[in-house]
């Protein structure tokens, strides 16, 4: 019997494919955004808005992650340059996006015509924390209905988010929402992060989520 | 679930490292689980028989050790392993802190033959 010590990443391989992804977006100068949420919070709604107030500005592509259905890829297939759809049920990760997937789904799409990608992720606040995509920025959307305590419930999504938006503002007057409450526990585990109040029904907060997208979107590009 | 992925991850590592020592058989993997990774290590054992079936990893037994969740305060200073989850600093009872331990997935080591 011999011991052998290894000390491997597990995760490794999925984070190699994902810095291949990156470097192919940055040839093509694809700013890609990593949307993230539970299920139902808005994460299509927040990007039908993104692409109603950017698509004159930017061209906009989106990858559409769901386990099982093309509902979501067929609501924005109108409105965006380009869609693909991913359908994980018969993958091997069924509850995320990994950066595997992302890959295929670049090579579907004309990137040399893209400005911005957005990447809404499986529904799950647990699985897709866990895999990088090569993505530029992650995006974590979490709604008024579902309770002010995700932060502390899914410490991990939440620590190394670039911004989070809360949406369904409109819903305040019914729901026992502490926005307070939440920015604070959000603000312990990631002081940089940045936030936005948003209401993808009313159209609220949705400028400054936006100005805020194109602010980084610009930057990015300075910076190569 | 996406526990498939992670042990053939976990397969394909321990296969080449294998290989490497030119090692005959796998008897035992040990693996290092952070306590805030969303894998669970049933599940990865579920899936390990059948993903190294006729592999020299068959039958191989995994060990999973447990990397507790560590935080360390801003405000203080104190590295503090949490035993309820609201994360908050047992000292000053500081809520800013950072994440510092406990999303771990590594194969550690393992013993062949």
């Amino acid at each position: 019997m011999k011991k052998i010590e290894i000390v491997q990443n597990i995760l490794e391989a999925n984070e190699l494919i994902a810095s291949q992804n990156q470097r192919l977006l940055d040839e093509h100068k694809v700013f890609a955004i990593n949307i993230m949420s539970s299920p139902g919070a808005g994460k299509t709604s927040l990007i039908l808005q993104t692409i109603a107030r950017l698509k004159d500005k930017l061209r906009i592509g989106v990858v559409e992650g769901d386990f099982a259905s093309t509902i979501d890829a067929d609501k924005v297939k109108d409105e965006a340059a380009a869609v693909v759809q991913i359908t994980t049920r018969n993958m091997s990760e069924q509850c995320a996006l990994i950066a595997n997937m992302v890959s295929h789904a670049l090579k579907c799409l004309p990137l040399g015509d893209i400005d911005l990608l957005l990447i809404e992720n499986v529904g799950n606040l647990l699985c897709p924390a866990e895999f990088v995509l090569g993505e530029h920025r992650r995006v974590v959307i979490s709604s008024l209905p579902e309770g002010d305590d995700k932060p502390i419930k899914y410490p991990v999504i939440f620590a190394n988010a670039d911004a989070v938006v809360i949406n369904k503002l409109d819903f305040l007057p019914y729901v026992d929402f502490d926005i307070a409450a939440f920015e604070k526990a959000l603000k312990g585990l990631n002081p940089e992060v940045r936030i936005f109040r948003v209401s993808c029904k009313t159209g609220e907060g949705i400028e400054n989520w936006c100005s805020w997208l194109l602010g980084e979107l610009k930057a990015s590009r300075t910076g190569k | 679930m996406h526990e498939l992925g992670v042990t053939e991850s976990i397969v394909n590592i321990a296969l080449d490292k294998a290989k490497e020592a030119q090692a005959s058989k796998i008897v035992k993997i040990n693996i290092v689980i952070g306590e805030l990774s969303g894998f669970v290590p049933d599940c990865i054992e579920f899936y390990f028989d059948f993903v190294s079936k006729n592999s020299i990893a068959e039958g191989a037994k995994l060990h999973f050790e447990l990397a507790p969740a560590e935080f360390r305060c801003r405000t203080c200073s104190t590295i503090f392993h949490p035993h309820d989850t609201t994360w908050t600093c047992p000292e000053c009872q500081s809520q800013s802190v950072e994440m510092t331990g406990g999303r771990e997935l590594y194969v550690e080591n393992m013993e062949v033959e």
